[in-house]
């Protein structure tokens, strides 16, 4: 066993130290839980603020001479508007290939007062990829720089915002528009933020220097309204909120469209494409696709869990689980996966194959707990 | 007071003349975190010592519970189905999982006792 080869975030002192359960995730030593436990977790994000560590991600900026040039190159990767996109705005994309298929899902930032600079966030499992994608087809005038010195905070929850506002009392952070983004001063420290993440509640994501990571998690930690959580509530936060994750519900073989992206990819790509895949993706628009991405409900208690087979009412396999667990606020067993179009109505009968047997459920909309963002 | 046998798998058989109740240790459930689900055995189902009996789920994935012993099972605990929760409050009491009638009463000396049990737990990482 290689423990030498395992990559550390900034926090993981601090995760130790909180009696956090580590594990192996995307190469890095990440906590799955703490003392509380799954479920404990989840359900304290949903009533009050939970601190995720999110270093693991992958970080980057690019600088270009102007946003258009930013935008336009990064423009030939993924099939958002990013030319559009304001300052102080940050928008979700995904990288495509050549067949429309997904490489990763990302998040995009115009910060504000930088023209020619785009931050962008992308999958922990992905970065690798992201980054050689990124270097082979920038032009000469756009740069690439990863910020692999930069820890990531996410808060969320509805208490979120109180708290960040008392800790930074001065910015007017509790008034940020859900998909905003700007600079912040918690004190000495000087940090972006972005108010958006994963959880389907009200939160901020908070960029930051890795040596201040520590110091400003346990200054966070001190808030009666934050606790600790782990992978795996984070996990079960975004099922619940219907959320893709990369490797489950995207891959390189599945598009935008199918995966219920389409709401991601402005009327101006739609129509102008310009992006890898745009065949297969404007084909999926007009025509529909033949298989799209569903939540699903069981009407039992077990659970059903990714590469289950799922089979119509009929018999005939039609599909297979890409997440499933349970989900703690909605109290019961829940799945997404793809199917056939004609079987994605809320309400049509399925079964999920689970040790052999044929579990009855059912496509159920999403998200199974619904999304508390902040429209204020 | 009724004996108690565990196994390296972590699952624990309490002895009361042939009949053994059947659960998973108090470790076991600490290492599974919140159990969400609990796939009971039928009643007269006949498991060979080491099959797969029952299926405990928590929030994260599925885990196997084997029968500790060989026989057939006598009974179920219908409050863990109804309350999974009770595996992780209370493993070696009410979040017992079945009853089984000993095929072969001497299979319990392969088993360890509390206190190898206690020791086999202070070998793992």
């Amino acid at each position: 066993m290689s423990e030498s080869a395992i990559l550390l975030t900034p926090l993981h002192r601090l995760h130790v130290e909180l009696g956090a359960r580590m594990a192996p995730f995307a190469g890095y030593d990440m906590p799955i839980h703490y003392s509380s436990g799954i479920l404990a977790e989840h359900l304290q994000t949903r009533a009050s603020a939970g601190m995720f560590d999110v270093s693991h991600m992958g970080q980057a900026r690019l600088d270009g001479p102007d946003h258009a040039t930013t935008a336009l190159a990064l423009e030939r990767l993924c099939p958002a508007d990013i030319l559009g996109l304001a300052p102080g705005r940050q928008r979700y994309t995904q990288f495509l290939n050549a067949e429309g298929g997904v490489i990763d899902d990302l998040m995009v930032t115009r910060p504000p007062g930088a023209d020619g600079r785009l931050n962008l966030v992308v999958n922990a499992s992905r970065k690798a990829v992201d980054f050689a994608l990124l270097e082979q087809a920038l032009p000469a005038d756009v740069r690439l720089t990863r910020l692999d010195e930069a820890a990531l905070i996410a808060v969320q929850g509805p208490a979120a915002a109180r708290v960040l506002a008392r800790l930074a009392p001065e910015s007017d952070i509790a008034a940020m528009p859900f998909m905003s983004a700007r600079p912040i001063r918690f004190a000495a420290l000087a940090t972006q933020v972005s108010r958006s993440g994963y959880t389907g509640e009200d939160g901020f994501e908070i960029s930051l220097p890795a040596g201040e990571a520590e110091a400003f998690a346990r200054r966070l930690l001190d808030e009666s309204e934050v606790e600790p959580i782990g992978l795996g509530a984070r996990d079960s936060l975004r099922l619940e909120a219907g959320l893709c994750l990369y490797g489950h519900e995207l891959d390189e073989t599945i598009d935008p469209v199918e995966a219920g992206l389409a709401w991601s990819i402005q009327k101006r790509r739609r129509v102008e494409g310009r992006f890898p895949g745009t065949a297969r993706v404007q084909r999926a628009l007009t025509e529909g696709p033949a298989r799209r991405r569903v939540g699903i409900r069981l009407e039992g208690r077990a659970p059903a869990r990714e590469g289950a087979d799922i089979v119509s009412a009929s018999g005939e396999p039609v599909g297979r689980v890409t997440s499933g667990g349970f989900g703690p606020s909605v109290g019961a067993p829940i799945a997404m996966g793809y199917v056939a179009s004609a079987l994605t109505a809320p309400g049509t009968p399925l079964a999920l194959t689970v040790r052999g047997k044929p579990l009855a459920a059912r496509v159920a909309p999403l998200p199974f707990h619904p999304h508390a963002y902040h429209r204020g | 007071m009724s004996e108690i046998r565990f196994t390296k798998d972590h699952e624990y058989v309490r002895i009361d003349g042939d009949v053994g109740t059947v659960g998973i240790s108090d470790h076991a459930q600490q290492q599974l975190g919140d159990v969400v689900f609990v796939e009971l055995p039928a009643l007269g189902a006949k498991f060979d010592q080491g099959a797969g009996a029952a299926v405990v789920e928590s929030v994260k994935a599925a885990s196997d519970v084997f029968a500790p012993v060989s026989g057939v099972v006598v009974a179920v605990n219908s409050e863990v189905d109804a309350e999974p929760a009770l595996i992780n409050q209370d493993a070696l009491g009410r979040g017992w999982i079945m009853k089984i009638k000993l095929a072969d009463p001497k299979e319990l000396e392969t088993l360890m006792n509390q206190s190898d049990y206690d020791a086999f737990l202070t070998t793992l990482a």
